[in-house]
């Protein structure tokens, strides 16, 4: 199972706790988490699915670079951090 | 609800929260706090039911927006959302760069006609109308709108992006719309969104080479107001000045004096009276700060040909307050006004602008001040 963090800023408008999803690419786990989460969702992406403007996301420590389609490939065993960018200021 | 009775109760959306000032015993104060630390950016109150609606920016999460609760405070909505962009679609802004089908900002609130209860419309930045029949519960795309062949002629304006941020509904007929874009001009729709024309004759853009300063495509709405009761009438507040419409906006006349400039960006108009009308007025484009450090009001009583600079009550001395598009509100009596300001500063006028008391200088940036 692959555990998912989020920043801790996102958790006073949707309680997002460490948790653990299966998942083989960076979408199909946060899918995963949305699943639970429904309300989460736009406050990671934007409408057209991308990740937003100014979040991040980590695979094993590696930010993902690949924003859009969010196809970068995670293992079993990986960590998913999904956290703000400081250029969001 | 009563259009007539003045109003006590001001929202203000500021960069750190959302502020309910109310009058009590003749003074205004901070009543309560909602969002404290959080960007609100605009608010509505729906004249049919009551109802609040604050738009929030929560940067890298994105734009939100609540609605208020019977019992007090607010629930998250739905937020206006566009559809997926389709296959193979190349839209470029006028960067040269992807134009975002997503909503970067709301930047427009407006309550449908008194027999649409549930109606809402509202305006974006990248520039998308969506309409709401159910209180903000769920929004869709006015396609008719967005999928108008020139609307890919729509620039930016007070920001990269192409912003709708005026919405007029005609309070005669719920299905004769009036928007405004900065930059786009001004558009009208007689069947209630189903189709869209350019209006915005008479205006002038001086950023845009000669022969196409006069393009209503092409024009710098700030803001655009229209009279209640006489719907005709509609005031513009416009990078390069002031115009004013008899016609629904068809065609527009420029003022070209109204006090220490008319560049600015807000507009009110009073409801009953079609000639009278208030301004904020900075110096132009390139400074974009009050004439020598003094906050003034204008006010037109005769259609424009003459103004009044009010300036009985707002700082005379090292005021460099901006007061941004819709940061200017009147209420429904024509009788209070209020104004806030980009340093934190928020007036108000119980006699049409003749006084002002400051009910603070020390909020966070204001972005947007309305009467509930």
């Amino acid at each position: 199972m692959v555990r998912v963090v989020f920043t801790q800023n996102i958790q006073r408008h949707v309680a997002l706790p460490e948790t653990e999803v299966a998942g083989g690419t960076v979408r199909e786990v946060l899918e995963a988490v949305f699943a639970d989460s429904p309300s989460a969702r736009s406050y990671v992406l934007d409408d057209q699915g991308a990740l937003r403007k100014h979040m991040t996301v980590f695979v094993d420590g590696t930010m993902v670079r690949d924003r859009t389609t969010l196809a970068e490939p995670v293992g079993p065993a990986s960590t998913v951090h999904v956290f703000q960018a400081l250029s969001g200021g | 609800m009563s259009h007539t009775q003045p109003s006590d109760t001001l929202l203000v959306s500021t960069r750190k929260g959302l502020f309910t000032v109310k009058r009590d015993g003749g003074g205004w104060d901070v009543a309560a706090v909602d969002f404290l630390g959080d960007n609100v950016t605009l608010t509505l109150t729906d004249p049919r039911d009551g109802r609040h609606y604050a738009a929030l920016d929560h940067g890298h999460f994105g734009v939100k927006l609540h609605r208020s609760l019977a019992g007090g405070g607010f629930e998250e909505i739905a937020t206006p959302t566009y559809p997926e962009k389709p296959e193979g679609h190349e839209e470029l802004d006028m960067w040269g760069r992807p134009l975002p089908w997503s909503t970067v900002r709301v930047w427009a609130l407006a309550a449908g006609g008194a027999d649409e209860p549930g109606t809402l419309w509202c305006g974006t930045l990248p520039g998308g109308l969506f309409k709401s029949t159910d209180h903000g519960a769920s929004w869709q795309l006015v396609r008719s709108l967005w999928d108008h062949p020139l609307r890919q002629k729509w620039g930016g304006g007070g920001a990269d992006l192409p912003g709708l941020h005026s919405i007029c509904v005609d309070p005669r007929n719920a299905r004769r719309l009036a928007i405004a874009v900065s930059t786009g001009g001004v558009w009208a729709s007689e069947d209630g969104g189903d189709s869209w024309t350019l209006r915005g004759g008479g205006m002038r853009a001086e950023y845009m080479p000669p022969e196409q300063a006069d393009d209503p495509i092409a024009q710098d709405v700030h803001c655009l107001v229209r009279c209640r009761e006489a719907p005709e009438r509609m005031w513009v507040q416009h990078h390069n000045g002031i115009f004013v419409s008899s016609d629904e906006g068809t065609s527009f006349t420029e003022i070209d004096k109204a006090g220490p400039s008319t560049f600015g960006f807000a507009v009110a108009v009073h409801p009953r009276e079609p000639d009278t009308a208030w301004f904020v007025p900075e110096i132009k484009d390139e400074k974009r700060i009050p004439k020598d450090g003094r906050l003034v009001v204008t006010r037109t009583r005769d259609g424009g040909r003459s103004f009044d600079v009010l300036t009985e009550g707002l700082p005379q001395r090292h005021a460099y307050d901006v007061v941004y598009r819709h940061a200017l509100a009147l209420d429904d009596s024509g009788e209070r006004l209020a104004i806030g300001s980009t340093t934190g500063g928020l007036w108000v006028s119980e006699d049409q602008g003749d006084r002002w008391s400051c009910v603070s200088h020390t909020l966070p940036p204001v972005y947007a001040v309305r009467f509930a």
